[in-house]
């Protein structure tokens, strides 16, 4: 085993409360921006548990991943926050609760 | 005992500056919190031993990503937001307690803890101590992963000219 004193178990709650949080703060904010921050949370705890089992499973794939995930976030925000912008030009509004063009 | 103290600090002031980034009022103030997130889970990388992927962490999402944010959110005057919560709030913290109570439940209900694979040749700390962390990791990224690796490339290209496109202003000339 690991000369870590360090569980993986605690590695993966702290991803696992991250994850709840950030799935709190896309349900409860309702600003569109902080919908996209929350996100960034979500994907950190995956982050956080993919470091955390490469290291306990030895194997260098998971620090792989991470960078991948850490690309598709920075495209996802850069997409995100031109659609911000071009959504505020067209409606005036952050409010989540005001974007309903879309809605059934 | 030293390794705890360092891993629960990280691991309070992570969720702690998330928790103040959900609730803060003040999006400015949700930002900087995140940045603190930030920086705090990079330090929970570097107790892992992915010391490369810490400095990216803290280039890439601290540096690049929550300047984006800290651009637009300077764009549009935070300080005009009459609404805060949604009005389903009690709810969404209930779900949200449910799911962490649901994969904490399976994180002690599992047994994929107890089995550490044998036939994995690249080891993290067994090529670590000739190859070192950033050696390794350009070992496997530019030979295993070559072809996601160019995906990546595509889907950053796909990226930007989308958020030129999107955001330029081409969107005024119709009006």
């Amino acid at each position: 085993m690991m000369p870590s004193a360090i569980p993986l178990e605690w590695y993966l709650i702290v991803g696992f409360l991250l994850f709840a949080i950030g799935v709190v703060g896309v349900l409860v904010r309702r600003s569109i921006i902080m919908v996209l921050l929350s996100i960034e949370l979500m994907l950190n705890s995956a982050n956080i548990t993919f470091i955390a089992y490469a290291y306990y499973l030895q194997n260098i794939t998971g620090q792989i991943m991470v960078f991948f995930i850490l690309m598709m976030a920075a495209a996802e925000v850069a997409l995100g926050l031109a659609l911000v912008i071009a959504l505020y030009r067209v409606r005036a509004t952050l409010n989540v609760d005001e974007i309903n063009l879309l809605k059934w | 005992m030293i390794p705890q103290a360092l891993f629960f600090y990280f691991a309070g002031m992570t969720v702690l500056s998330a928790v103040v980034a959900i609730v803060s009022r003040n999006l400015i103030f949700s930002a900087l919190s995140l940045l603190v997130t930030f920086i705090h889970i990079a330090g929970l990388y570097i107790l892992l031993h992915a010391e490369f992927v810490a400095a990216v962490q803290i280039i890439v999402y601290a540096g690049a990503i929550l300047v984006l944010y800290l651009f637009v959110l300077m764009l549009f005057n935070p300080k005009s937001e009459s609404f805060y919560l949604h009005r389903q709030f009690p709810i969404a913290i209930f779900l949200g307690v449910v799911l962490c109570g649901l994969m904490v439940l399976s994180v002690f209900r599992t047994e994929i803890l107890g089995h550490l694979p044998t036939a994995v040749k690249t080891t993290v700390r067994g090529l670590q101590q000739s190859m070192g962390n950033t050696q390794m990791i350009g070992n496997a990224l530019y030979t295993d992963f070559i072809f996601p690796f160019e995906i990546a490339s595509f889907i950053l290209l796909v990226g930007l000219i989308g958020a030129i496109l999107l955001a330029g202003r081409h969107l005024d000339r119709k009006q």
